[in-house]
């Protein structure tokens, strides 16, 4: 399962499943170029990697963004073989009645925008070679949320995104897919987790664990297994797939 | 590369196409492999052609005494069961649900879901005793989307779905995963001899081709190694695209 000399291009890299990812990927020899909202966490991370890898601060809602952080990969890599569209926020926790259009749209516009932003200019710079695009969708993306509907919704969006670039992409032997983490060990939860029961996260925890098959969170090099299968040649049968890394959630 | 050097792997329907392709890939991963078919001929033949140690067992995975004499002879042999891909499926004859016969569902039926159920049964046993291992079972693209005039293959692909997420919710809680790959249409024995125009079951795939066993074999190495440790109850798609659409 080799992604050996590849080029990977990953949003929300200074993130934990994208921290699991960069080391997974630079661990099997590929080149990356990371991105992130926030430089100075980047920065940090860089600082602590061995392997061929750069960074650019992005704000992956804007087009232009997403423009030069292709230009940077094809500058200091000359090619580009694998995007990993992973940067999401999981914005505000609360009824549907009680969400505001800008908080709404915040969430639009990063974890469903953003991504298409990200296809649309990849696609561009990967037609000529073929390629592997990763979305990271969740185990919201598959199933209702009560109090998470920016998110949830979102997730959903992901997932016909990927459907539509998979058929459109599939000509130029790029494979397109999702991958749909269950709850993990990260920043994200323990927000969600305060969202939801502020002063009583840990028993909010425990149910969640519980109602997990496998009792327990995720961890997210658990996440970077699933995306290193897919980026590999070995999955070049697999495009506009969902796949779940969710410790049996969606059974 | 996947490295399973000292695992030992049980896969059914290994005699040819995908079961023989997991085969090969398990064993070239440094793993001890034991082929079970029903031909016994055909096995012993399969088997001689691998570099590595194996097993030719034939069974009948729809009978149970078979299926338990197979589990016991792994154990028998090397002390354990790492690794089950439970593979043996055949095809149903092509026609409408009111011209099929109860002959024809029994015998799809009896391999395709009772063949995985004996298959997993005795091998959760094994697996519970020594408190590791991983199971993978072969549904199908089939197990999601339909196919007009193959309603029992159909209807046991789906089966082995249910089966699939019913079995790794029982056992999430043990260190035991089970797990299955959907493969689109695949390049096999089976298919070839089911379906005559091939370039029309091409066309169904975004991909616009078939897949080859060798692309299920990969995913099916995905979900018996660790790295996909938080995996249970997955339907693992390889389908060229086919139910994305």
């Amino acid at each position: 399962m080799s992604v050996k000399d590849k080029v990977v291009l990953i949003t929300g890299a200074a993130g934990e499943v994208g921290r699991a990812t960069v080391n997974r990927f630079l661990a099997e020899g590929a080149k990356v170029m990371m991105t992130d909202l926030n430089e100075s966490s980047l920065q940090d991370f860089a600082g602590t990697l061995k392997g061929d890898v750069a960074y650019l601060a992005v704000d992956v809602s804007k087009l232009e963004d997403n423009q030069k952080m292709v230009d940077a990969t094809l500058e200091r890599f000359g090619q580009l073989d694998v995007f990993i569209a992973n940067a999401g926020i999981e914005g505000k926790i609360g009824p549907i009645s009680d969400c505001s259009l800008d908080s709404f749209r915040l969430v639009m516009d990063i974890n469903v925008i953003g991504v298409w932003c990200g296809l649309k200019v990849v696609v561009e710079a990967m037609k000529d070679r073929g390629g592997s695009i990763i979305i990271t969708s969740s185990g919201a993306g598959v199933m209702g949320t009560a109090n998470m509907m920016p998110y949830n919704t979102s997730k959903h969006a992901v997932i016909g995104l990927m459907r539509c670039a998979a058929k459109e992409f599939a000509p130029f032997n790029i494979r397109v897919n999702t991958v749909n983490p269950g709850p993990l060990d990260t920043r994200m939860m323990r927000s969600i987790e305060t969202g939801y029961a502020p002063g009583a996260e840990t028993a909010f925890q425990n149910t969640l664990k519980q109602t997990t098959p496998m009792g327990r969170y995720g961890r997210p090099d658990e996440i970077s297994g699933m995306m290193l299968f897919l980026a590999s040649d070995d999955a070049s049968y697999c495009t506009g797939g969902v796949y779940m890394v969710d410790g049996g959630n969606a059974c | 590369m996947f490295d399973f050097n000292g695992k030992t792997v049980l896969i059914t329907g290994a005699a040819a196409g995908l079961g023989f392709s997991c085969a090969e890939s398990f064993a070239k991963a440094g793993a001890r492999v034991a082929l079970v078919d029903i031909s016994a001929e055909a096995v012993q033949q399969a088997a001689a052609q691998l570099d590595s140690e194996t097993l030719a067992i034939t069974a009948d995975v729809s009978c149970a005494d078979q299926v338990q004499a197979m589990v016991d002879q792994v154990v028998g042999a090397w002390g354990g069961l790492d690794i089950a891909v439970n593979n043996a499926g055949i095809s149903s004859t092509l026609e409408p649900v009111a011209e099929t016969s109860a002959a024809d569902f029994d015998r799809v039926m009896a391999v395709n879901l009772k063949g995985v159920w004996l298959s997993m049964r005795a091998e959760l046993n094994q697996m519970l005793r020594q408190n590791r291992g991983t199971i993978v079972n072969m549904a199908s693209a089939l197990s999601q989307r339909v196919f007009p005039g193959a309603s029992f293959y159909v209807s046991s692909k789906f089966a082995v779905a249910g089966l699939t997420r019913t079995a790794a919710v029982e056992y999430a809680e043990t260190p035991i995963r089970i797990n299955a790959v959907c493969p689109g249409n695949v390049t096999t024995p089976l298919l070839e001899s089911t379906i005559e125009d091939l370039d029309a079951l091409a066309s169904l795939h975004a991909m616009k081709r078939l897949g080859t066993p060798q692309e299920v074999a990969n995913a099916v190495m995905f979900l018996a190694s660790d790295l996909s440790s938080f995996n249970t109850g997955t339907l693992l798609p390889v389908d060229g695209g086919w139910t994305a659409q």
